[in-house]
């Protein structure tokens, strides 16, 4: 299972995934986001963009590693993985 | 008497009701979200709010019971698959002795801001976006689709879902979208009380467009208009229409806030006749709101200039005319008249049976309930306001 670990940020637009322990399958980070999407459908539109990449003001880090494939989020998950979702901090 | 405004501002969406004689402020939702533009839908009695997230794109939400609770809409405007511009960009070119070149490319839109919404009867909304889509629902907002007529319109180069463009677009950009990515925007929407298949949008950089079928075609309106700062002052595309808004009892009666002036048309948006005043201060600005009834009445919030985007000389005053154009009075009472840099956007000004209203992106909101002749101030610390309307 790749346990997946949200900014606060989005509970507000989706309080039904606060406070819950946010376990996925998948296999590509493409494949975490469609699982986030089942559990609260329109999160997707939130974190990507009409083509599917990723929103511009938005970072996906696998890990510690930042998502490299922004475009189609090929990037690879493995069980165990910690994936963190968040609003990319640019300073201010 | 209209009793009650809903604004769009920089942090939320905002409800103002006349209670006991005063016009009373509160948060409605959307707090700290950006909500460009909130409506009602006078056919089904729901409010809209068009919202910009920044981080999180743009999305619809709407209100069954009156502001209480606010939910995003099941149907998101997105952009389809295959629906592609000609977009105009600045880049960095050091073999150029201007150390800049302007590429033209063929690009994939996806939704950079959801900028108006308006209604139609028989369940129809029409939404403007940046980069230039409209969507249009015809079941309530349960569904929208972009427009194709006017999105593969030969203005913008026509169909481009095929290929890259071979022809050029008329279509210029604004940087009011929320990343600042300058690409055409759809800012005004004005559906024909009298024939619902007749509707007028007006769009930054591009001028006034109408359909007369429904949405099936489209063509310029711009007869009459002039570009002050090209080669070819009477182009048929490219004006820089900031606000168009009709009579609704008298729908021939078009009022528009242009870059280059104030212009009226009283044949339905056929020719326009330039109307500004400007040793009266009459000249530039955002918004315009054209009396219900009274089709040679209309209101503005003008501005300095191009250049100085603010009140003139520190004084704010609405200016009304009575006469279709031909006489503006400015009206100051009860408005600062030192120290006042307020902007008022293109949606920030309504009417509505002699109550008129506006907002400034100082966080001013101002309401007269005669016609103007007197404002009161609201309140002064809102967030810089998007938009101001009844409903």
């Amino acid at each position: 299972m790749i346990r997946v670990h949200l900014t606060r940020h989005l509970f507000s637009f989706f309080p039904q995934l606060d406070g819950r322990v946010l376990e996925v399958q998948a296999e590509t980070a493409a494949g975490v986001v469609e699982a986030l999407e089942a559990l609260a459908p329109g999160i997707r539109f939130y974190l990507c963009d009409e083509l599917g990449r990723l929103r511009t003001h938005v970072n996906l880090f696998i890990g510690t590693r930042m998502l490299k494939d922004r475009r189609a989020l090929t990037d690879p998950v493995a069980p165990g993985d910690a994936v963190h979702i968040l609003q990319a901090l640019s300073g201010g | 008497m209209a009793s009650r405004l809903l604004l769009g501002t920089r942090k939320g969406t905002f409800i103002v009701e006349r209670v006991g004689g005063t016009w009373r402020p509160r948060l409605s939702g959307h707090g700290g979200a950006g909500s460009n533009y909130v409506a009602k839908d006078p056919y089904t009695g729901r409010l809209w709010a068009l919202l910009g997230h920044g981080h999180w794109g743009a999305k619809l939400s709407h209100s069954d019971d009156d502001g209480a609770t606010w939910v995003d809409a099941t149907a998101q405007i997105a952009y389809p698959a295959g629906a592609r511009y000609i977009a105009q960009d600045m880049y960095e070119d050091a073999t150029s002795d201007f150390g800049v070149g302007w590429r033209i490319s063929t690009k994939a839109a996806t939704l950079a801001k959801l900028w108006v919404i308006a209604f139609g009867p028989g369940g129809s909304v029409y939404v403007g976006t940046i980069p230039g889509g409209l969507f249009i629902s015809r079941d309530g907002g349960g569904s929208f689709a972009l427009n194709r007529a006017l999105w593969d319109h030969e203005s913008r180069g026509g169909d481009l879902s095929a290929g890259d463009a071979n022809a050029e677009t008329k279509w210029f950009g604004t940087p009011a979208s929320e990343g600042g990515d300058f690409a055409p925007g759809i800012h005004s929407i004005a559906v024909d009380p009298r024939d619902p298949n007749r509707v007028l949008l007006a769009v930054s950089t591009a001028g006034v467009i109408e359909t007369t079928d429904g949405g099936a075609s489209w063509r310029s309106r711009n007869k009459g208009m002039v570009l002050d700062h090209t080669p070819e002052p009477e182009a048929e595309w490219g004006h820089d229409t900031h606000a168009i808004d009709l009579c609704a009892g008298a729908p021939d009666h078009v009022w528009q806030q242009n870059h280059n002036g104030v212009y009226y048309s009283a044949d339905g948006a056929a020719t326009w006749r330039k109307v500004s005043a400007p040793t009266s201060g009459v000249h530039f600005g955002f918004p315009v709101a054209a009396d219900g009834h009274d089709g040679r009445t209309a209101w503005l919030l003008p501005g300095h200039s191009d250049q100085k985007r603010m009140a003139i000389d520190g004084g704010l005053f609405v200016a009304r005319t009575e006469d279709g154009g031909d006489n503006w009075t400015p009206l100051r009472a009860g408005l600062p008249q030192e120290h006042a840099y307020d902007v008022v956007y293109r949606h920030a000004l309504a009417q509505q049976d002699g109550v008129v209203a506006f907002g400034s992106t100082t966080g001013n909101l101002y309401v007269s309930e005669d016609r103007g002749d007197h404002w009161t101030a609201v309140a002064h610390n809102l967030p810089p306001i998007y938009s101001v309307r009844f409903g």
